[in-house]
């Protein structure tokens, strides 16, 4: 597993990853398969509650927080912003709070999505971002008061 | 698939293309496909002229000044207006109000006609297709008010006149429908609604925004009370729209906004308003797209509104039909009346992973809800993929459809 590899490191693999497709096709191929393998979300986190705000479609995102690490677990009724979430959850998964509040994820930008996806509001991608790096910030804010 | 079908009965659809310039575009590298027209049309180059050359020779304010652009400037905008009730068949100029568009148009309705009419137990009238432009004015009201909203349910598209009949009584004061469901493309029966409402006492808005582009308006012979209608859905500019009101109502009503424009005069105790239309146009109104809706509305007059028709409902059924044979797909809304609107689902795929893969093909078509939340909520679905079609789409494009969304099943499942 990617325990032990640095987001950056997970980012740029992605970026590898996309430089040998030459199509967007295979791009969304390649996202799509991201999110058919996403492990499925239980239903009971299926909440209202859990889901990202600012998607077309619908996203849920819930995250465990264990020894330090954050681990996130989501599902869509959308597979391409499934995908989208799968990618996330490799790259800011199993990461200490600050890491994750701190990673700049230009690989967005990098594999071109940001410039490709029309629809990039739509599929909420930088929603769910956002709510994961929120994550983050309430994990460390909880720390800080229960250690200092 | 089909041989090359672009000549329907006299409607020259390559020559209405390269009229269009936005249709030369390449999108994601593939030639566009515009099948979002339902949202808003492309534009004729005759109206992309038009407003340039309002601005290079004639921008001025209106009814203001004496000099001679001031004089140009208004008389275009008035003679726009009256292309607008041309076009639509009122009986004055006074009847033709400039608004931002059809949500301007039914909101003014709202604040103005129905503050000062509807009371509390007062009934108003909607039905399940509405657009939420058509929804949302009439809550706030009825919420100001205590006054109750009402839906005609409907069936497959179709609206359930039994039970509209039921739900007229005295106690309605206004039935507010659309003409054209811009979700689903069905033609409602106006005529009949609003021959039962004004039976029971009840005025009617005809929301227009989706039927003026593709019917033969005629507010008289309808007889509707209020009709709307917004400029960028019939090939002409944003920002600019008309609300129709039956005169002695227009007159009767309050004004919408304070300002220049709409007053006769001002003193600090009391001010007159102006006469028709200018009372409901407080301050300097949108001039130069007000001025270029005539071009606009002359253009679709010219080329036809009835060869469109008969060019737009092929591409219906063509398109349907194809449809219908992938698997999977279910086309919501089979009323026997539509215009070239077609909306659909498939089966466990997300409508939006349609549009993100067929926007990579340079297909754009609509998906989502269309701004009827609850006409989805009756189907129990989040929403649909939308393809409408206008004067210059090609079966060859529909064609593109097809195979776009064939390709993109193969990748979703
Ligand atoms: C049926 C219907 N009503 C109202 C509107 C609102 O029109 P506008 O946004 O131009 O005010 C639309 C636009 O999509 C529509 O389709």
């Amino acid at each position: 597993m990617s325990e032990h590899k640095s987001i950056q490191a997970i980012e740029d693999e992605l970026v590898e990853e996309f430089s040998l497709f030459d199509s967007w096709d295979d791009k969304y191929e390649y996202i799509i398969d991201m999110g058919k393998k996403l492990a499925p979300l239980e239903n009971e986190h299926k909440l209202d509650e859990n889901k990202v705000r600012g998607c077309q479609s619908t996203v849920w995102l819930v995250s465990e927080y264990n020894d330090g690490l954050i681990r996130f677990k989501a599902d869509s009724d959308a597979i391409i912003t499934k995908g989208l979430v799968s990618m996330l959850i490799r790259v800011l998964s199993n990461h200490t709070p600050d890491e994750i509040i701190d990673a700049d994820l230009g690989f967005i930008q990098k594999i071109g999505m940001t410039t490709h996806l029309a629809q990039t509001r739509a599929n909420g991608l930088l929603s769910m971002v956002k709510q994961m790096k929120n994550f983050a910030l309430a994990y460390k804010i909880k720390n800080s008061m229960t250690h200092g | 698939m089909i041989e090359s079908n672009t000549i329907t009965k006299g409607l020259d659809v390559q020559a209405i293309r390269q009229q269009f310039p936005a249709l030369n575009r390449q999108v994601k590298g593939q030639p566009l496909v515009y099948f979002d027209n339902a949202a808003t049309t492309q534009k004729p180059q005759v109206v992309i002229d038009a407003l340039v050359d309002y601005y290079t020779n004639y921008n001025a304010n209106v009814h203001r000044g004496i000099h001679t652009l001031a004089e140009e400037a208004t008389a275009l905008f008035e003679a726009s207006r009256n292309a607008a009730r041309q076009f639509i068949n009122a009986s004055s100029r006074e009847e033709i109000i400039f608004t931002r568009g059809t949500t301007e148009g039914i909101n003014l309705v709202a604040y103005t006609w129905g503050r000062k009419n509807i009371k509390a137990g007062d009934e108003i009238i909607i039905t399940e297709m509405e657009h939420h432009s058509n929804i949302v004015p009439w809550q706030i009201l009825c919420e100001e008010k205590g006054a109750v909203l009402k839906m005609i349910p409907q069936r497959d598209g179709v609206l359930l006149l039994d039970e509209y009949k039921k739900l007229l009584s005295s106690k309605t004061k206004l039935v507010s429908v659309v003409h054209v469901s811009n979700a689903l493309g069905t033609v409602n029966p106006v005529e009949d609604i609003i021959t039962l409402a004004h039976q029971a006492g009840a005025l009617v808005l005809v929301d227009g925004a989706q039927s003026t582009v593709h019917l033969d308006i005629d507010v008289q012979a309808l007889d509707c009370d209020f009709f709307a209608f917004s400029s960028h859905k019939v090939y002409g500019p944003t920002g600019i729209g008309v609300l129709y009101g039956k005169k002695h109502l227009l007159e009767a009503m309050p004004p919408f906004q304070g300002g220049g424009e709409m007053i006769k005069e001002v003193t600090l105790e009391k001010t007159t308003y102006a006469d028709l239309p200018y009372k409901f146009e407080a301050g300097t109104p949108n001039i130069g797209d007000a001025a270029v809706l005539k071009t606009a509305l002359e253009f679709v007059t010219k080329i036809g509104k009835e060869k469109v028709r008969h060019h737009e409902n092929e591409l219906l059924a063509y398109a349907t039909g194809l449809l219908k044979q992938i698997p999977g797909v279910t086309i919501i809304g089979n009323a026997p009346n539509k215009v070239s609107v077609v909306s659909f689902v498939i089966d466990k795929v997300h409508p939006q992973d349609i549009g993100i893969l067929l926007d990579n093909r340079g297909i754009a078509v609509r998906t989502g809800h269309h701004c009827a939340q609850p006409l989805m909520v009756c189907y129990g679905i989040p929403g649909t993929i939308r393809a409408s079609f206008a004067m210059y789409n090609t079966k060859e494009e529909v064609d593109k459809l097809i195979v776009g969304l064939e390709k993109a099943l193969k990748m979703l499942l």
